[in-house]
């Protein structure tokens, strides 16, 4: 008998997972006008000015993907959990590492690149110039995956908690901040005219270090919530 | 009675550290007494009165650092006992960590009160997003998470375990977010104040030594007090339990 090998079985899942997730589009959705309602309340409460919006919109970018992402994380596993396919994927015999990869990669795409595809249009709302608005997105495109990496720990500890979703706030949110700074410096080093490279880098390594730790103590927490 | 040598592992097992530590409790009580009572009298008494800037004022140094030590002595501590509990499957491991989370969420938050009551005075404003101060709040958000995740499972053995992932993985993080935070805050701050004073005189470090360890005395003390509490309410079916609280 011959089982899938470990890249079709990586891709069976992400395929698998966009599907559902293409299934139930409004819940997509719904994350998505969060983040551009979170973001378009800050010039409601600071006021119009043009040169105070265009101070404040790395920050109020950077921090509404945060909690708009963080509105995501539920969905990772839950669903999975609930229905108890998450157990039958725990019994697979490919590794869970390569699983719960595909699980926060297809959790990448469906939440987190529909925020990165509109944030430019909303950084035009707040008056950042062509360049910036380009940097800002190569530091999302960076960014939010770690986030998607370190949320998948928080959505693992937590499943089948009551209150979960508060709870996961709590946990994750400290966790973000190195992200948001680097992410945040970057923009505001274009907006101030010196170097954003240095950010993108350290944003860069965050990435690699997310990847090789954050799916591993995600499993660890999965065989915990579960058995 | 065999009076060979101490077998250690005989105390890793709940049921026979609850009355070690009932022993221990007395004994750490008294030196957290004495050297609290030192510490502080030196701190007020002796210290030299004025600082040729700094007043009076300057003598909540001698609760604040010692709190601030703490509050990151004991979230290191509390992972390694977590981690432990998790890969040797300890129980006393575990539960030791539970019982310190919250002794150092309140000494990294009294180490936030008593810095902003300190900063009043000194700076002018009572919080200033300083490096230091910003990594001691985030510190206070990761004991907070800590706690709030064991509390939220019903399962003791599962809330050890998923504590125990949350405190390696804040560990680790803790230096990735120190640092981050210092460079945020040097890309911010106008560069008006800093918290590196001038070079700390003798008769001011030694009530602050002594009262970091009447600090780690109390901490010793409040945390067994605590892990009997755990012990009891988690081991209630162990037969010699009720031996030994008898």
């Amino acid at each position: 008998m011959n089982s899938p090998s470990m890249v079709s079985m990586f891709r069976w899942m992400i395929w698998r997972d966009l599907l559902l997730a293409w299934r139930r589009r409004m819940d997509v959705l719904a994350t998505l006008f969060f983040f551009i309602i979170v973001v378009s309340l800050f010039p409601l409460g600071i006021g119009p000015e043009p040169q105070l919006l265009r101070t404040i919109a790395p920050g109020v970018v950077w921090v509404a993907a945060l909690l708009a992402s963080m509105l995501a994380l539920g969905r990772t596993f839950g669903n999975d959990y609930q229905d108890g396919t998450l157990e039958q994927l725990l019994l697979t015999p490919q590794p869970l590492y390569l699983t719960v990869l595909a699980k926060v990669l297809a959790q990448w795409i469906v939440s987190e690149v529909p925020l990165v595809i509109v944030a430019p249009v909303l950084g035009l709302q707040f008056g950042l110039s062509q360049n910036t608005l380009w940097i800002m997105t190569v530091s999302l495109l960076l960014g939010t995956p770690v986030l998607s990496l370190i949320g998948s720990i928080g959505a693992a500890l937590t499943l089948g908690l009551r209150a979960a979703n508060v709870l996961v706030a709590l946990l994750v949110l400290p966790l973000f901040i190195p992200v948001l700074i680097f992410g945040t410096g970057a923009i505001e080093a274009t907006v101030t005219g010196t170097d954003p490279q240095p950010y993108l880098l350290l944003l860069g390594a965050t990435l690699v270090l997310a990847l090789a730790f954050a799916p591993w103590a995600t499993s660890a927490a999965l065989r915990i919530s579960v058995e | 009675m065999s009076k060979s040598r101490i077998s250690w592992y005989k105390y890793a097992a709940p049921v026979n550290f609850y009355p070690l530590a009932g022993k221990m409790i007395p004994w750490f009580t008294g030196l957290t007494i004495i050297l609290f009572a030192i510490g502080l009298y030196m701190g007020f008494f002796i210290a030299p009165a004025q600082d040729f800037q700094q007043h009076e004022y300057y003598r909540i140094i001698f609760i604040h650092v010692p709190a601030a030590w703490m509050g990151m002595f004991l979230y290191v501590l509390m992972a390694i006992y977590a981690g432990v509990g998790w890969a040797f499957n300890a129980r006393l491991a575990s539960m030791m960590a539970t019982a310190i989370a919250p002794t150092g969420a309140i000494f990294t938050f009294i180490s936030l009160v008593t810095g902003s009551l300190w900063g009043r005075p000194a700076w002018g404003v009572y919080w200033v997003w300083d490096a230091r101060m910003t990594s001691t709040l985030i510190l206070m958000f990761l004991y907070i998470g800590f706690i709030s995740l064991q509390s939220s499972i019903e399962d003791a053995r599962r809330a050890d375990r998923a504590g125990a992932v949350l405190a390696l993985v804040g560990a680790i993080n803790v230096p990735i977010i120190y640092f981050s935070v210092q460079w945020w805050s040097s890309l911010h701050q106008g560069a008006t104040l800093t918290t590196q004073g001038s070079k700390i005189a003798g008769s001011m470090l030694l009530p602050m030594l002594i009262l970091t360890f009447a600090c780690w005395m109390y901490s010793i003390v409040v945390v067994l007090v605590r892990v009997r509490c755990i012990i009891l309410e988690r081991e209630r079916e162990a037969p010699r339990l009720a031996e030994a609280t008898a």
